[in-house]
């Protein structure tokens, strides 16, 4: 089991706990757990053509996978994810 | 919820988004029970005059530093450096943090910047997405 690290804003969907232990061997099989787990997650990250969204960025031990193996990167026992939304916006459709 | 803004920060905003243009700035407002207490500036990745996207590092370590001091994370702020203080379907779009104000600062009339704050939802229909919330200066 890893460890999940849940930032503030994902926290109410998780039942408000900071932590969790989640099961899987790659980062795509922690999240399929962590959102068959708490469904609200997935809502929460994924994008309308059911991948991750773009603007998510997850971390491996403070790694972040787009620079290893992006979701196949490797989750050991010992491990800790993170999930991080991004924060991010612009002024180009603004009226 | 009223967001009271001291007007020491109020300045501050408005330095930071003065200091980074032409492109937009971002940061973190730091308080509690509405009284915002600390801004953080960060680092926009894009430099753009149009997009901001917050240094993921930054943004980690400024969480974590609100966190620590046992503050409220108040609000998201970015500044339109042409455009008014009201959220661009992009900011809606990408607010994951529905639970935190998104303030906007507004360099369009330099003389006379402008800042409001809103609950941005981008799981709701258009009409439902932005929620003004009033700021105080104080």
């Amino acid at each position: 089991m890893s460890t999940v690290r849940v930032p503030p804003v994902l926290r109410a969907a998780v039942g408000g706990v900071r932590e969790l232990s989640v099961p899987g061997s790659t980062v795509a099989e922690v999240l399929a757990a962590l959102y068959a787990a708490h469904p609200e997650v997935r809502a929460q990250l994924v994008s309308e053509s059911g991948e991750l969204h773009r603007f998510v960025n997850i971390y491996v031990n403070d790694e972040d996978v787009r620079l290893h193996e992006w979701l196949e990167t490797p989750v050991g026992d010992t491990d800790t994810l993170l999930i991080l939304p991004a924060m991010a916006g612009g002024a180009t459709a603004s009226r | 919820m009223t967001m009271r803004l001291p007007r020491v920060l109020a300045d501050e905003l408005v330095a930071h988004a003065t200091t980074d243009l032409p492109n937009e700035c971002c940061g973190m407002i730091g308080g509690r029970d509405g009284l915002a207490m600390t801004v953080h500036r960060a680092a926009n990745t894009e430099a753009s005059p149009f997009m901001y996207v917050m240094d993921p590092r930054e943004q980690l370590r400024i969480m974590d530093a609100i966190d620590d001091a046992g503050d409220d994370l108040l609000a998201i702020y970015h500044s339109h450096t042409r455009s008014t203080a009201f959220p661009s379907r992009t900011d809606v779009e990408l607010a994951f943090f529905s639970g935190t104000l998104y303030l906007i600062v507004s360099l369009a009339t330099p003389d006379a910047p402008e800042i409001r704050a809103f609950h941005l939802r981008r799981d709701q229909p258009a009409e439902l997405a932005i929620t003004e919330e009033p700021v105080e200066l104080v």
